[in-house]
């Protein structure tokens, strides 16, 4: 479904990431690891168009779709979530995942047409698969933190996308909450039929989670596999107890 | 799924239709009142209610952009003066009738806006607001310099009305009844599936890109549209005025009208109104007895960020409503 082929991008002198591989076939969860730095974020950003890539490819269904701008990206059917909360914070709850269900309906330019009456019960829907159809009305930039975050990943789900890429979905969010999003993040998989790519730093999460992981050290691939061969594989090791050079 | 149903009809934030009894209540009031005071004020308050409608139109127009797409258009003026100069042309120097002027001026406000916001787009933020100043000061200086065809400084006056829009009641009701039309489309405009994408635009620019919206195109309509009604206000001027001078693209004037919106209220929809009314009543009243009325415009405009960080009708809004404060602190524009 999504192949990432030899992808490099720099900022200035600094090679952030510096020619990284992945796949993802349909229906897995892949996550993709490596200590801080070691540029996910910046891979994700490749993959959904935030950033042009200096080198490589991405290719999607088939199709390369580097360099194409992010809401064309999103329109082939890759949604995304960002690290740090990224929501609508002046809009209702509602309106936040609505705005998103428009895009994808192509209806975003509709005129003269009341917007509450239109994408209600797809986003009614998507709310509630979330568990978040109590706080409909409020305003999203009120809620509480790892609200935004389950806000943040509706939003995705919006745009009914075939991959959702996940940045560290549970970033900054307590013990409890983590577990709230993981259960979430599986349930999604299973109900949606949802292909998901996700980063993550809490190492027991993704090996209970992910069916496929990509270890990243210093911008590149070390490799990629099933759990238990990234668990035992002496490279991986080696790049998180340290000492080791690039693999 | 029938269960959302009921939930969500139980939800009356959500449901409540675009023009519900309730909400009509106020604005059909004010247009009532609106409607029978010309023959009880003196004529005088009649003109100055008319410079405050044709005035009010002119920031929401501007509202559209700065508070709805978080877009500063910090030079909104010159679409104005370019709808204005539009109609005053080609009524003083075409034998063409009044009803193609009057439309004319708006198309050519909303193409000027077309040509300026296509440039504009592709900056963001401040960039984006100091070059609409710099292409928009061009367009000025255009209007001020080609004395041939504009006479420049000295304006165009004794632009020749049909005789249905001169008396000035009449001119009072044409501008009476443009605004509550103008008024109705741009409601329609803000609660349609486009104005929910252009304030989740203002809101998350990059977020909105994220969804798969082609952020800078909505951003241009958004532009072409509002420069469209603000070439009407520029209608409606040379209808209530008779004539035309470089002033209307200057970029004070800009300033004013942005001022209006930041004192009314930029998040709300009818803020603008409120923020024209209080200008436009300073600049009369207060005008007469001093001409540094802009020294207590200063004064209210330094209040106002204290305390009314969301302008009057925002801060009404608010205690009507009691939204929580945490998201307004938290919104980002």
């Amino acid at each position: 479904m999504l192949r990432v082929e030899g992808i490099h991008k720099s900022f200035g002198d600094f090679k952030a990431v510096n020619g990284a591989n992945l796949t993802v076939k349909k229906g897995e969860l892949v996550a993709v690891i490596g200590p801080n730095g070691a540029g996910k974020t910046t891979l994700f950003n490749l993959i959904t168009g935030q950033l042009k890539a200096d080198q490589g490819k991405v290719i999607f269904h088939e199709e390369n779709i580097s360099n194409l701008p992010p809401y064309k990206i999103c329109k082939r059917g890759i949604a995304r979530s960002f690290q740090i909360a990224n929501i609508f914070p002046r809009l209702t709850v509602f309106k936040n995942v609505q705005v998103s269900v428009l895009s994808q309906q192509e209806k975003s330019r509709r005129l003269f047409y009341p917007a509450e009456k239109v994408a209600v019960e797809e986003t009614n829907s998507i709310l509630e698969s979330v568990g978040l159809s109590d706080k409909a009305t409020n305003t999203a930039g009120s809620l509480a933190h790892g609200d935004q975050r389950t806000l943040e990943v509706a939003i995705a789900l919006g745009n009914k996308p075939d991959l959702l890429v996940l940045d560290e979905p549970t970033a900054g969010m307590s013990p409890e909450e983590t577990a709230v999003t993981i259960e979430l993040i599986k349930r999604l998989a299973d109900s949606r039929k949802l292909t998901i790519l996700f980063c993550e730093h809490d190492m027991e999460v993704v090996f209970d989670v992910a069916q496929s992981i990509m270890v990243m050290h210093q911008g590149m691939t070390v490799m990629q596999g099933e759990p238990d061969e990234v668990r035992n594989s002496r490279r991986v090791q080696e790049c998180y107890l340290g000492g080791a050079e690039p693999c | 799924m029938i269960r959302f149903q009921t939930k969500f009809h139980k939800e009356p934030n959500l449901v409540r239709g675009i023009f519900s009894l309730r909400s009509l209540v106020f604005p059909g009031v004010v247009f009532v009142v609106l409607l029978i005071l010309p023959p009880i004020i003196p004529r005088f308050y009649t003109y100055t209610l008319a410079v405050i409608l044709e005035t009010a139109l002119l920031a929401m127009s501007l509202n559209m952009l700065v508070g709805h797409g978080g877009l500063f258009q910090f030079h909104h003026g010159v679409f104005y003066g370019v709808g204005a100069y539009t109609v005053a042309l080609i009524l003083t120097k075409t034998p063409l009738p009044t009803w193609v002027a009057l439309i004319a001026g708006p198309l050519m406000a909303a193409l000027t806006g077309l040509v300026i916001g296509w440039f504009c787009v592709r900056l963001s933020k401040l960039y984006f607001g100091m070059l609409q100043i710099s292409l928009g000061s061009l367009v000025w200086a255009v209007v001020f310099r080609w004395y041939r065809l504009t006479n420049g400084d000295d304006g165009i006056h004794g632009i020749p009305m049909p005789p249905f829009i001169t008396s000035q009641s009449s001119v009072y009701y044409f501008i009476l009844i443009v605004f509550a039309i103008c008024l109705i489309v741009m409601y329609l405009i803000f609660k349609s599936p486009f104005g929910a994408t252009l304030q989740a635009i203002r809101d998350n620019p990059e977020r909105c890109e994220a969804i798969g919206v082609n952020v800078r195109r909505h951003q241009l309509i958004a532009i072409i549209i509002a420069t469209f009604f603000a070439g009407i206000a520029g209608d409606l001027f040379v209808v209530l005025e008779g004539s035309v001078f470089p002033d209307l693209l200057f970029w004070v004037l800009s300033l004013e009208i942005f001022i209006m919106c930041l004192l009314g209220g930029w998040f709300t929809f009818a803020g603008p109104i409120l923020g024209a009314t209080i200008m436009v009543s300073l600049r009369t009243f207060v005008g007469i007895y001093t001409e540094y009325w802009t020294l207590i415009l200063g004064i209210i405009l330094i209040l106002l960020i204290f305390f009314l960080p969301e302008g009057v009708w925002g801060y009404v809004l608010e205690k009507f409503h009691s939204q929580p404060k945490e998201a307004i602190e938290k919104g980002s524009v």
